[in-house]
C-alpha cells in the first residue's frame, strides 16, 4: 500500500518544491504513474522506494513510513519490501542468470537460496535459462528474468519502470500480464511508470497519478517568477 | 561472516569478468613484490653468513694488500689471497701477549673448486663444527671435507688429489693423494665449501713439487709459509694497539673484519637499495595500474552497482565489493610474488654456488616475508581507495533515468 499526504520535493538547486498529488493505493492494487519525461516521475519513485528524502508531507509504503529511519535501515527495508524493475533491466553481464538473482540475497545480506532462486525463475517461465549469461538472453526473456529478481524477496510492492517501451503490442501485452500475474503472485501492490497508452488502456480498472497536470503547474509558476 | 563469503565470492566473480586487465595487474605486482621478497631473502642471508662466519674473529693478518682482499679470501675464501707470509712471524704473533688465539690457514690447492685449506684442529673447533663421519685428519695428507662438498661423491676412505691454483685446471699434484679421513656435519657457515687438512700437507704437497734435491727441502722447511692467521684478542685493549703496530712495524697486514665488511655490506647495500627501488617503484606502478582498472571497473558498472543499491545493499556493502576486489588481487599477488622471490633466490644461490661463493638459497622463510602480503593489501587498498568511494557514491537515480 502507498498513502502520501501533501509530499513535496525539494531540488537541490533551489527553487519551487516539487508537490505531488496525494496518492491512496490499498495493498494489491495496481497505480499508473503517467508523466512525460522532466515532470516528476523519476523523483516520485525514487521518494517511494527511500532513494531520497521528502522535502515535506507524509509517505506511508507497505505500512512503514519513509523518512523516518537511518540510511541502512532504509536500505534493509527497501531490499525487503521493494521490488524493481527498471527500464534498462541491468542484469550483470558477468554473472550467470541464476548469480544475477543471487545478487538480490547479497544485496538483502541474506544467505543465498538456490531453491527459491529456481521457483523464481520457474514463476515467470524461464527456469531452464537459469545457468545462461544475460547476453545469451533475449530481450523477452531478460525482462523475465529481471522480473524474477524484482520479486525473489516477496516484496510488498513491485515498481516498474516504462515496462513496455520498446515492445511490439502482443509483447507489450505479455509483459503486462506477466507482470500483473507475478505482482498477484506474491499479493503485492504493483506501480508502473509509463507514458504509453497502451497500458492505459490495458489496465482500465488501475489507479492513475497523472504528473503531467503538475509539471504544467510548475511550468506556470517559474512563468510567473519571471 | 556469511556476508563476508558472499562478498569475497562475487568480488571474485567480478575480478574475473574482465580477465585481462586482472592478469595484468596481478603481474605488475607480483614482480613488485617477487623483487622485495628477493631483496628480502638476499640480504637478510648474507648478513648472517658475514655475521657467523666472522664471529670470533678479532683481527685477519696476511700479506700486504687490499684489506678488504684479504678479509675476503681468509675469513669467506671468496676471493685470492694476497700472498703469504713467513711462518715465524706468524709464531711470533703466538707469542704476543695481547693475542689469544691464533689460527693459520694455508690456501693454494682446491679440488673440484672447493678450496683445501691447511690450517689447525682449532680452526674446526672455532665454528663449533662437529663431524658426522669419520675423524679428524691426524697425520699429513688425510683430509676433512666440508658437508657441501661432500655432495660432491667422496666419502671416508675415499682419494683425491689437489689442483694448483685455487679455480681448478691447474697443475694436478698427482704424487701427492688426499685421503678422507671424515666429513663435517653442515654448520651453516664457510667450513661447509671447504677441504680441510693439516697445514703440513699443503707444505708437504708443494716442497716435493718445487724441490729438486733433498737439500732444497731442506731450506724450503726453514722457509715454510702460511697464507693468513686468524687472531683472537685477549682483551679489547689489543684493537687499539694490535693492528697499528702490525701494519706499521712488519711485513704484514692487519685487517680488522668488523670495519672491513661493514664497508663491503655499504657496497653491497647500494645494491640491494637499488633492486628495492625498483621493487618499489614497480609496486607504485602496480597500484597505478590497479587504481585504474578498478576506477574503469566501477565506471563500466555504475549500472549494475545503482541496480545493487535499488535492491537494497547499503553503500557499504557495494564499496566493499570493490575493495575486495583489489584484496583479491593483492593475495594472488602475494602469493604468487613470495613464490616468485624464492625461486629467484634459489637461481641466485645456483649462480653464486656455481662460482663458489656465498650461499643463498630460496628455501628458507623469514618472519619478515609476512610483511609482503601486508605490504599487498595496503597497496591494493590505497589503489581500491577512490573508485570504492565512487561505488559508496553511487546514485541510484541513474536507474531511474534524469529526474
Amino acid at each position: 500500500m502507498i498513502r502520501t499526504r501533501g509530499l513535496c520535493y525539494q531540488y537541490a538547486g533551489g527553487g519551487a518544491p516539487l508537490r505531488f498529488p496525494d496518492v491512496d493505493l490499498r495493498q494489491g492494487g495496481t497505480l499508473l504513474l503517467r508523466g512525460r519525461s522532466g515532470t516528476g516521475k523519476s523523483t516520485w519513485l525514487s521518494l517511494i522506494a527511500g532513494l531520497r528524502g521528502a522535502g515535506g508531507g507524509d509517505l506511508f509504503v507497505a505500512g512503514t513510513q519513509i523518512g523516518t529511519q537511518r540510511g541502512a535501515e532504509i536500505d534493509a527495508w527497501r531490499a525487503r519490501h521493494i521490488g524493481f524493475l527498471p527500464q534498462k533491466l541491468h542484469l550483470s553481464s558477468a554473472l550467470s542468470v541464476a548469480d544475477n538473482l543471487a545478487l538480490a540475497y547479497f544485496a538483502a545480506g541474506l544467505p543465498r537460496d538456490d531453491a527459491f532462486i529456481a521457483r523464481a525463475l520457474a514463476g515467470v517461465g524461464v527456469a531452464e535459462l537459469a545457468q545462461r549469461k544475460p547476453h545469451q538472453l533475449s530481450g523477452g526473456q531478460a525482462q523475465r528474468v529481471a522480473l524474477a529478481r524484482a520479486v525473489l524477496l516477496a516484496p510488498l510492492l513491485l515498481l516498474a519502470d516504462e515496462p513496455t517501451a520498446s515492445l511490439d503490442d502482443e509483447a507489450a501485452a505479455d509483459a503486462l500480464a506477466l507482470l500483473q500475474d507475478t505482482a498477484a503472485a506474491c499479493e503485492a501492490s504493483l506501480v508502473i511508470a509509463t507514458h504509453d497508452q497502451r497500458v492505459v488502456r490495458a489496465l482500465p480498472g488501475a489507479q492513475v497519478l497523472d504528473l503531467n497536470e503538475i509539471g504544467l503547474q510548475r511550468l506556470l509558476d517559474k512563468r510567473e517568477q519571471l | 561472516m556469511k556476508s563476508i563469503v558472499q562478498l569475497a565470492r562475487l568480488s571474485w566473480r567480478y575480478l574475473w569478468s574482465r580477465p585481462l586487465a586482472a592478469v595484468l595487474n596481478l603481474l605488475v605486482l607480483t614482480l613488485g613484490l617477487a623483487a622485495i621478497t628477493l631483496v628480502l631473502l638476499v640480504a637478510t642471508q648474507l648478513d648472517r653468513a658475514f655475521e657467523r662466519d666472522l664471529d670470533g674473529i678479532d683481527l685477519v693478518v696476511g700479506a700486504k694488500g687490499s684489506p678488504l682482499q684479504l678479509i675476503l679470501a681468509g675469513v669467506f675464501h671468496i676471493d685470492v689471497p694476497t700472498g703469504n707470509i713467513p711462518l715465524q712471524d706468524v709464531q711470533a704473533l703466538q707469542a704476543n701477549p695481547l693475542v689469544a688465539q691464533v689460527i693459520p690457514l694455508s690456501l693454494g690447492d682446491s679440488y673440484q673448486g672447493a678450496r683445501i685449506v691447511g690450517t689447525t684442529p682449532d680452526y674446526v673447533q672455532h665454528y663449533r663444527a662437529t663431524l658426522a663421519q669419520g675423524r679428524l685428519w691426524q697425520q699429513p695428507m688425510e683430509a676433512v671435507l666440508g658437508a657441501g662438498v661432500a655432495h660432491g661423491g667422496l666419502a671416508v676412505g675415499a682419494a683425491f688429489i689437489g689442483s694448483h691454483g685455487l679455480g681448478g685446471g691447474g697443475h694436478a699434484h698427482g704424487d701427492h693423494p688426499y685421503r678422507v679421513s671424515g666429513v663435517l656435519a653442515p654448520c651453516g657457515c664457510v667450513l661447509d665449501r671447504l677441504i680441510l687438512t693439516s697445514t703440513e700437507s699443503v707444505w708437504k704437497v708443494h716442497e716435493a713439487a718445487t724441490a729438486d734435491e733433498p737439500e732444497d727441502l731442506e731450506i724450503l722447511k726453514e722457509e715454510r709459509e702460511v697464507t693468513v692467521a686468524l687472531l683472537r684478542y685477549r682483551s679489547p685493549l689489543a684493537a687499539v694497539t694490535l693492528p697499528r703496530q702490525i701494519n706499521a712495524d712488519t711485513a704484514l697486514q692487519a685487517a680488522a673484519p668488523a670495519i672491513e665488511v661493514t664497508r663491503l655490506l655499504r657496497l653491497l647495500g647500494v645494491g640491494a637499495d637499488v633492486l628495492r627501488a625498483f621493487g618499489g617503484v614497480l609496486l607504485a606502478v602496480a597500484a597505478a595500474s590497479v587504481f585504474i582498472a578498478l576506477w574503469n571497473a566501477v565506471r563500466e558498472r555504475r549500472a549494475d552497482l545503482a541496480m545493487l543499491r535499488m535492491l537494497g545493499a547499503p553503500p557499504g556493502r557495494v564499496a566493499g565489493l570493490v575493495l575486495w576486489e583489489a584484496l583479491w588481487l593483492a593475495a594472488l599477488a602475494s602469493l604468487l610474488g613470495l613464490l616468485l622471490g624464492h625461486a629467484l633466490a634459489q637461481a641466485l644461490g645456483w649462480a653464486l654456488q656455481a662460482q663458489g661463493l656465498l650461499p643463498v638459497t630460496g628455501l628458507v622463510w623469514l618472519p619478515a616475508e609476512a610483511g609482503v602480503p601486508l605490504l599487498a593489501a595496503l597497496v591494493a587498498a590505497l589503489a581500491a581507495l577512490l573508485p570504492a568511494l565512487q561505488a559508496y557514491r553511487t546514485d541510484v537515480a541513474d536507474l531511474l533515468g534524469q529526474p
